[in-house]
């Protein structure tokens, strides 16, 4: 048995982890959450080395080393942009770690006298955090874009994943039978295949809800693994994250209006095969940075729309300075933010807090969709699906039912788009075809310094 | 395993409520910094992997418990750091409002 003050070290630890989910929660008291979980997680490696009978030290400091060494670059090299697909790999590897400990504890051991119960949550945390491990990496692929974005399905999909879980269970069956290294290997391999089918389907748009998805795994992995090394901590930090993932995986999911199941299996339904990907040739009205410059200019009212390719072409700093400037000539600005900007939800807050926006001029889709109707100009900047509105008209798109901004209610709407490709999620924008929408071509940074330079010759 | 079923069954039970209660109120603004940190926290595996390296008995095994132990490792503290930059630029533009504020003020 752990030693008294030790197991009171972990209760401490644990209620650390509570306050920061419950810290993260809101705004104001988010970092000081973040930093006390973080304390929380030092303690319980501090007194792990103190109270338990630790062999090969210096081995296990260096890897504790090289890891913070991995982690710590990780986390400062990133742009804001790919952060979550950075989110995924690192919760990829904790999936990871969590199988491999319950493969050692496997091997470790002795014939014949583990509880049938344990050998089964052994099954389940080496099966679950190889899925969370494989998927994790495909979710990251996803996002990188070094794989397609759009949903994968082949023919046979079904037969294979029902193949699958068939395996699944049998070598789990296997394994608790005759407890041995074969069908643990065979088991994590097995799960790593599951993560794989589970997030191909998937369309790149709905992404981060698998990724909120897997971390959950990950948690319920970790408290297994409590159960399995008899520390109460695992238990219940993985308890915690598995069951406030599970809720914000589902918070998510009807953020933009989808099911969770919708999002994982929606494509076999044949759903998705409605994205075109081919470039449309029909008409559009096109229009000079020193046109949008006059529009903007003498308009009473703007609402901007900015997506993931503002943060792309890094032109968030330039679009702070161009609302400056417009608020200096009294036009009201503000930014719509729809609740899955950019890759995931909350994830443009965080672009345009880093371009130092003030907080009050950003407001969520509630609050700002019914002023469209009273905006001159909407102008949409490096997005794409979140005004689409075939999320409204067109069942059987990927994003049908999501809720979407009403920019089209807008006297004018000005798009400022590097080309005439689609959205993430590969469909076809309406919008873009109106009488009362002018496109502003060209890389966002390179048009925004251009619109604010005529814009400035404006005001002088 | 030797501590009665029922005692872990109790903490698992209660700490699903409170994991669902703590964060049954949270804005779509902070989804994303939200799942980083509660990722963070999954990393503390870190004390289950130290523990198998630890008492790992031949060399195959532990090599793979220091696999777990610098994967673990990266989970946690890669996890916790990148959360923390993210929440940094949500406290920033605050101050840079009240001192424009303030400015106002003095004019």
């Amino acid at each position: 048995m752990t030693l008294a003050w030790a197991q009171l070290g972990y209760l401490a630890a644990a209620v650390c982890f509570i306050i920061a989910l419950k810290g993260l929660s809101s705004p104001r008291t988010a970092r000081r959450g973040n930093l006390i979980g973080a304390a929380g997680a030092l303690l319980a490696c501090v007194i792990v080395f103190l109270v338990s009978d630790i062999h090969h030290l210096l081995p296990i400091l260096a890897a504790i080393a090289a890891g913070t060494a991995i982690g710590v670059l990780g986390a400062y090299r990133v742009q804001m942009t790919q952060m979550p697909q950075l989110v995924a790999l690192f919760n990829g590897v904790g999936g990871g770690a969590a199988a491999i400990v319950a493969i050692i504890e496997l091997t470790e051991l002795g014939p014949g006298t583990t509880p049938v119960f344990d050998l089964i949550v052994m099954a389940f945390t080496i099966l679950v955090g190889s899925v969370s491990f494989a998927g994790s990496v495909v979710t990251f692929l996803k996002l990188q874009e070094l794989m397609t974005t759009r949903p994968v399905v082949f023919p046979g999909y079904p037969i294979l994943y029902g193949l699958g879980l068939l395996a699944a269970f049998g070598s789990s069956v296997g394994l608790v039978l005759i407890p041995s290294l074969i069908f643990a290997v065979l088991l994590a391999a097995v799960g790593a295949g599951l993560g794989v089918l589970l997030v191909l389907p998937v369309g790149g748009a709905d992404v981060p809800i698998v990724i909120s998805l897997l971390n959950a795994f990950t948690g319920l992995t970790v408290a297994a693994s409590g159960y399995l090394l008899e520390n109460i901590l695992l238990l219940v930090a993985g308890t915690l994250v598995g069951s406030a993932g599970t809720l914000l995986t589902r918070l998510m999911a009807n953020a933009m209006g989808r099911s969770v199941i919708n999002v994982l299996f929606g494509a076999l339904k044949g759903g998705s095969t409605l994205g075109a990907i081919t470039v449309s040739d029909r008409p559009v009205k096109s229009a000079s940075p020193a046109d949008v410059a006059i529009l903007l200019a003498y308009a009473q009212r703007v609402i901007i729309v900015p997506g993931y390719g503002l943060a792309v072409a890094q032109a968030q700093h330039t679009l702070r300075q161009l609302v400056d400037l417009l608020s200096e000539r009294g036009v009201q600005v503000d930014y719509a933010i729809h609740p899955v900007a950019g890759r995931m939800p909350g994830h443009m807050n965080v672009l345009l807090a880093e371009a130092q926006v003030p907080y009050e001029q950003l407001k969520e889709m509630d609050e700002i969709d019914p002023e469209f109707k009273q905006a001159d100009v909407a102008l949409v900047v490096g997005a794409n699906d979140v005004v689409n509105p075939a999320a409204e008209t067109t069942p059987g798109a990927p994003i049908y039912g999501m809720p979407i901004l009403h920019a089209n209610q807008a006297r004018q709407v000005v798009f400022m788009k590097r080309s005439m490709r689609p959205g993430f999620a590969g469909i076809e924008n309406e919008l873009l075809y109106e009488p009362t929408t002018t496109l502003l071509f060209g890389d966002a940074k390179d048009t925004m310094s251009k619109l604010l330079a005529e814009l400035k010759a404006l005001t002088v | 395993m030797n501590t009665d079923p029922i005692i872990w069954l109790t903490i698992f039970v209660l700490s699903i409520f409170v994991g669902v209660e703590v964060i049954s109120k949270v804005s779509s603004t902070l989804h994303t910094p939200l799942m980083s940190g509660a990722n963070a926290i999954h990393g503390v595996i870190l004390i289950g992997a130290i523990l198998v390296a630890g008492t790992a008995q031949s060399v195959p095994i532990l090599v793979l418990g220091l696999v777990a132990v610098v994967l673990a490792s990266i989970n946690m503290v890669g996890g916790f750091v990148v959360t923390d930059r993210m929440l940094i630029m949500f406290s920033r533009p605050k101050r840079a409002v009240e001192k424009s504020a303030r400015r106002e003020l003095e004019k």
